[in-house]
């Protein structure tokens, strides 16, 4: 069914009776092509470009829980391609190229919506980090302009310029950044790869792979064994966990992030804001809540919920920058696991067992990553070859000595 | 998180820096054949269990000592505390 104004128009005029269940409810078939283990965002981003773009139509998506259980639920929504090195930058710019498409694409309002994303800067030196940054973007074909504080100061009046500590320079911005309604991804993606087939098999948890010899044949499940050509996990968040029962190691820590929205206000910021000095961002959604977040707590878990310490460390970055947030009152927080990788970049890679596939270690930044995780994993998938844009995110990368360390705080997962 | 210092007694875990695997104790030997793997294996491959984990704390904000602490990575509970340097010199570091 395809989804439109005119559609939405005559089904309210005949009591709406003619709406059908987004995706079917299958149970898993013997053998795949391609087995996905992780109903996340970029599982089901993967599978939609794999049915929809590669033509690999025999595709299942197997689940724990329910499709965007996950951290494609729990994050803050925001869309970026602010980042700096060769081995990111043109592929989070094919991300957001993605999300201005996406829409159209699958045919499912995200609300996309390229309201800004906006970095401050605090210091003479940043302020050179920043033009750094920023042309590294234009390079890669994304937009970047750096404000002065005059700007600043006419586009949000309301930033605390004059803190004595951090006082507010300028900023750098990317207008093509913004928030996208989270959850309605998975799902546009879910409607979309179930329409050319693929099954999505819910409440289904992977407990083992079927290795031979070095080649993997297929999964254990708590539905059964199901063979497959190839197996892709995309479990982001509980990689190291899955990916054990493979024998692997992974160069991942889980950590929790905590994320945070107030009360419904009037419209009071007008995109994504982040603190140059510390780590808080900060964006404004339609319902009017302010939703924001900063660093990780910085230790070891699987909990989805985190401590004190960090919201205190949180909401003071937030005062930082604009004190007019002070009188806010906290709604709702909570928390989601990241995969945390030693230099703070992701993996896209086969692995060395023989059709066994990996994707994770996206550590907080994965949901801006998405359609272009979705779209490259399918690649590598059909292909047998990293797609152009991910050749650098290999899990051998540590041994050859090619970190991807935007940061440049070396291999201490909680300093990413 | 409190974390009962064996020395000062219970504090709270924001006066503490986390280093993560206290397998980082075990640093390999920079002689031995296959060094460079194990180096590999140590600086970047971690078991990041969902459960019991022993981790180094260090307590930055108090008497500078490095704890070995075991706690449950599901729950936060933290059901044991060390000194690291107790937990090195039984391992026979430091000779």
């Amino acid at each position: 069914m395809r989804y439109s104004a005119l559609k939405i128009f005559t089904e309210g005029l005949t009591g709406n009776k003619g709406w059908k269940p987004v995706w079917r409810e299958p149970e898993p078939k013997k053998e795949y092509d391609v087995i996905i283990v992780g109903g996340g965002g970029h599982g089901l981003a993967t599978a939609y470009y794999l049915s929809n773009k590669f033509g690999v139509k025999n595709v299942a998506v197997l689940e724990k829980g329910w499709i965007g259980s996950g951290n494609v639920g729990r994050n803050t929504t925001i869309i970026r391609s602010n980042y700096m090195l060769p081995g990111n930058e043109p592929f989070y710019e094919l991300s957001m190229k993605l999300w201005e498409g996406l829409e159209q694409d699958f045919n499912y309002n995200a609300m996309v919506s390229q309201r800004g994303i906006l970095n401050l800067y605090h210091t003479d030196p940043q302020r050179d980090a920043y033009v750094r940054r920023g042309n590294a973007m234009l390079m890669a074909g994304a937009d970047a302009v750096l404000l002065d504080q005059d700007q600043l100061r006419e586009e949000c009046p309301f930033l605390d310029f004059d803190n004595a500590r951090f006082p507010i320079k300028g900023g750098l911005a990317q207008r093509r950044g913004g928030t996208v309604r989270h959850d309605a991804v998975a799902w546009g993606y879910a409607r979309g790869a179930d329409a050319k087939g693929v099954d999505i098999i819910q409440n289904c948890e992977v407990t083992g792979f079927d290795i031979e010899n070095g080649v993997c044949r297929g999964v254990e499940t708590s539905k059964g064994s199901i063979k497959a050509k190839k197996i892709a996990v995309c479990v982001a968040g509980s990689s190291s966990r899955v990916m054990a029962k493979a024998g692997m190691r992974l160069p991942i820590e889980s950590h929790v992030l905590q994320a945070f929205v107030s009360e419904g206000l009037k419209p009071v910021i007008p995109g994504v804001i982040t603190f140059g000095a510390g780590h808080f961002y900060v964006s404004q959604s339609d319902k009017g809540g302010l939703v924001f977040g900063g660093d990780i707590d910085g230790y070891n878990t699987y909990a989805q919920r985190g401590n004190l310490p960090v919201v205190e460390d949180v909401c003071e970055g937030g005062m930082a920058i604009m004190p007019m947030i002070g009188r806010a009152r906290l709604l709702r927080s909570w928390g989601g696991i990241m995969d945390m990788s030693m230099d703070g970049s992701p993996f896209i890679d086969k692995t060395h067992i023989e059709g066994l596939h990996f994707n994770g270690g996206w550590c907080y930044g994965g949901f801006k990553a998405t359609p272009a995780s979705g779209y490259c994993y399918a690649h590598l998938l059909a292909k047998g070859e990293p797609h152009e844009v991910a050749t650098e995110m290999r899990l051998d990368r540590f041994e050859r000595g090619a970190m991807i360390d935007e940061k440049g705080v070396g291999s201490q997962p909680n300093l990413h | 998180m409190i974390i009962n210092h064996p020395l000062l007694g219970p504090r709270d875990a924001a006066e503490f820096y986390v280093m993560g695997d206290a397998d980082l104790i075990n640093r390999p030997d920079p002689d031995a054949e296959g060094a460079a793997e194990a180096f590999y294996e140590y600086a970047y491959l971690r078991d990041n269990p969902a459960g019991e984990h022993r981790e180094l704390w260090y307590h930055e904000q108090g008497d500078r000592s490095w704890l070995v602490v075991t706690r449950s990575t599901l729950t936060h509970e933290i059901m044991n505390v060390e000194m690291a340097r107790d937990v090195a010199l039984a391992k026979g570091r430091g000779q």
